[in-house]
């Protein structure tokens, strides 16, 4: 007779790995680093499970990089009451997965106060860009009598909330650090039955309040949180929690559940870094709706009420909906007469989605990938930042191999399936909700409109002149905070330095009388474009009178609107009142931010002959006497903040 | 599904487990003739053989495994 068992959580977007042992060994006997590393990160992107995760960080680690190119470094520190090494390698995993390179440190278990207060700890040598707390409840639930009243409780758990605010300040005073928290996993037993949330002392009941309060302290904070909770009520708590293991080792999480919680960490880094999907690509045909348009007709289809199928695919238009309205961009890629295709989002009654819910909509009989490369370019996103929901496993298979960069959900056989499969992805993790985002749509919406005004116009300088443009600019402020930390580690493209920032730091700078920090918000006759340009400027280390633009990033929404050189003008402006003589600027290439390349010099910068560090790196100056305030069809429409 | 099967897998799932392919096991191996089969990879291979075979050893089971051949043989009871 033997124990219950239970599955693992599967990450059931990701393509099963079709042979993992030879394409490792294969990855082993590669010499070159940069190919093994891509190798390994390829075999990354796909459905591992625990055994295969703990073999690709073997591999990884015989590199032992601690940067490469095209993978951002990370450097994670994890705070813990429970043990946490069988978790590593799955962090470093679904790092990789995502380009990032995870540096992770650990205490000893049940030291993370100690490593926290003792400058000589280790975790203080280590330095890390990021804390993770992993505590568990046990803490909390261990000094709370069953019979204590609802205030009794709440002012236990309000101390306890209390500590953890201390050691968050403790972690950021000490690090500067970006704070991420583990929410609290119930793995209590039921002592009353249904009537145990009915009773304020009873430990699960504890434990939903104690996550209550974490939630509101974490908002407040501007801590992240690790949703482990929610994931292990998904999952099952026993996929998550294995009382074996918590005997024999204090394991919280069940290792089984490792790679899952290694791919929800590395989600929230890679959010931070700019680097979640931003755009909602759908096929049309077996994918919104059931049956193929060009075959089956308007009424051959199979979509919404009547059908468990047909609103299988409702409900999928449902969730693209919602994405939508949390700032997710939508676009369609179907292989498709592009009149019948439009022709179902107009005349089918059961269509929720419209095609003015779309920026994009390619209907034609291309090639999906090239298809896909159009769409990015239109929106003026990189293409990385793409989703591509498809029923068809051959169409997926050829974006993987031809766009690996592409987000592709392994889409299960069972439409039913279609929604949970996108959202277990959940390709577009946020570290924000702002008014931008809400107002996302919208806005793609008014640059359709502004686009179609480009092309009635003779001339670009009649486009411009026609939108009649104003800019609001200002120093940086509390209220814009959360905008300006997501616009400047969203942005890829208009990024002079790709240098990335963590909430703190912004909060900082904030405050700092000697640095400049601009944001600039773009207006139209067509709409608002929003927060869409921020440059941070801090005076350079042996001149006073010189001020670095230390970083400085614009929405690919705006380019070619003359922003930049408003915005230089605002700058110089600000810098002459400081009594600043010059700027100075790098341009940091990267993959993406080639379109300002020329940048600095279309401005009227000069280049500085001694290359720095690197050929990468450019080094501009600007002397602000000389400068000439340049000519836009901006006006200034007053001071933000 | 005879012993040496149960043997050839938990070969397999060792070898991966330390990526070592050049490791034997027989009947008689036991943790400490390994190298790198230390404790932590000790719940790591058994973790793994209970995932490949949608078993569960018990904790007192784990504790007392005497060499390779007590895992086969207790994979073999479980599955009957």
């Amino acid at each position: 007779m033997q124990n219950a068992t239970s599955s693992p959580p599967v990450m059931s977007w990701l393509p099963i790995a079709p042979d993992f042992r030879a394409s490792l060994r294969a990855a082993l006997d590669t010499r070159a680093t940069a190919d093994r590393l891509q190798s390994l990160a390829s075999l990354a992107g796909h459905r591992l499970g625990f055994l295969e995760t703990i073999q690709l960080d073997r591999a990884l680690a015989q590199l032992s990089l601690k940067e490469a190119p095209g993978f951002a470094p990370v450097r994670l520190a994890v705070l813990a009451s429970s043990t946490v090494d069988h978790l590593l390698p799955a962090i470093r995993v679904a790092g990789l997965r995502r380009r990032l390179l995870i540096d992770a440190h650990h205490g000893a278990y049940g030291q993370y106060r100690q490593d926290l207060l003792d400058r000589t700890s280790s975790v203080h040598k280590f330095a890390p860009e990021t804390v993770l707390f992993a505590l568990t409840a046990r803490e909390a639930i261990a000094g709370i009598p069953l019979n204590a009243s609802t205030a009794e409780v709440d002012q236990a758990i309000a101390k306890f909330i209390g500590d953890l605010r201390s050691l968050w300040r403790e972690a950021r005073g000490a690090f500067n650090s970006s704070i991420i928290q583990q929410t609290f996993m119930d793995v209590t037993e039921p002592l009353f039955g249904g009537y145990d949330r009915l009773v304020p002392g009873a430990p699960s009941r504890i434990v939903a309040r104690l996550n209550d309060r974490l939630c509101e302290a974490a908002a407040q904070d501007g801590v992240l949180l690790l949703d482990v909770a929610r994931a292990s009520e998904r999952d099952g708590i026993d996929a998550w929690f294995d009382t074996g293991r918590w005997l024999q080792g204090k394991l919280e999480v069940a290792p089984p559940a490792a790679p899952k919680y290694g791919d929800l960490l590395a989600r929230i880094l890679a959010a931070q870094r700019g680097l979640s999907k931003k755009c909602l690509v759908l096929d049309l045909d077996n994918t919104l709706w059931g049956g193929v348009i060009g075959d089956d007709g308007i009424d051959g289809i199979v979509l919404g009420e009547g059908s468990a199928v047909g609103e299988a695919h409702l409900a999928l238009q449902s969730y693209a909906k919602q994405l939508k309205e949390r700032g997710v961009i939508l676009a369609v890629c179907s292989k498709n007469d592009p009149r019948i295709a439009a022709a179902v989002f107009d005349e089918h009654p059961e269509m929720l989605l419209k095609r003015s819910d779309f920026a994009a909509f390619v209907a034609n009989w291309n090639d999906k990938a090239e298809n896909l490369k159009t769409i990015a370019t239109k929106l003026n996103i990189g293409i990385e930042s793409l989703v591509f929901v498809d029923d068809n496993p051959a169409e997926r298979a050829r974006i993987r191999q031809s766009l690996p960069m592409i987000g592709v959900p392994e889409l299960p056989e069972d439409t039913a399936q279609y929604v949970r499969c996108l959202a277990d992805a959940c390709y577009f993790e946020s570290v924000g909700y702002t008014s931008e985002d809400q107002q996302r749509a919208q806005q793609y919406t008014e640059n359709a409109e502004r686009e179609a005004l480009l092309q009635s116009a003779q001339s670009m300088d009649e486009f411009l002149c026609g939108l009649k443009m104003s800019v609001v600019s200002g120093p940086f402020t509390a209220v814009d905070h959360v905008r300006i930390v997501q616009l400047i580690n969203k942005t890829n493209q208009f990024n002079t330095t790709t240098r990335r920032y963590t909430s703190e730091e912004i909060a900082q700078l904030t405050n700092m009388p000697s640095a400049l920090t601009l944001q600039f918000r773009l207006l139209d006759r067509i709409g608002d474009n929003g927060l869409v340009s921020t440059m941070i400027l801090r005076p350079a280390s042996d001149h006073d009178d010189v001020l670095e633009i230390e970083n400085w990033v614009m929405s690919c929404r705006v380019f070619g609107r003359q922003l930049e050189f408003e915005a230089m003008n605002i700058a110089v402006e600000a810098g002459r009142q400081r009594g600043v003589k010059m700027f100075m600027a790098d341009y940091i290439a990267t993959p993406k931010n080639d379109v300002i390349s020329s940048l600095y010099p279309n401005l009227g910068f000069s280049a500085v002959e001694s290359v720095p560090s690197s050929n990468a790196v450019q080094r501009w100056l600007l002397n602000l006497d000389d400068y000439v305030m340049h000519d836009t069809h901006i006006v200034r429409a007053g001071a933000a903040g | 599904m005879t012993a040496q099967d149960i043997l050839a897998v938990l070969t397999r799932i060792l070898r991966d487990l330390l990526l070592n392919d050049s490791i034997v096991l027989t009947m008689e191996s036991r943790r400490e003739d390994i190298p790198g089969w230390d404790s932590f990879n000790y719940i790591n291979f058994i973790v793994a053989v209970e995932i490949e075979y949608g078993v569960k050893f018990k904790v007192a089971d784990i504790e007392s495994f005497a060499n390779v051949g007590a895992i086969v043989t207790e994979i073999a009871n479980l599955k009957s």
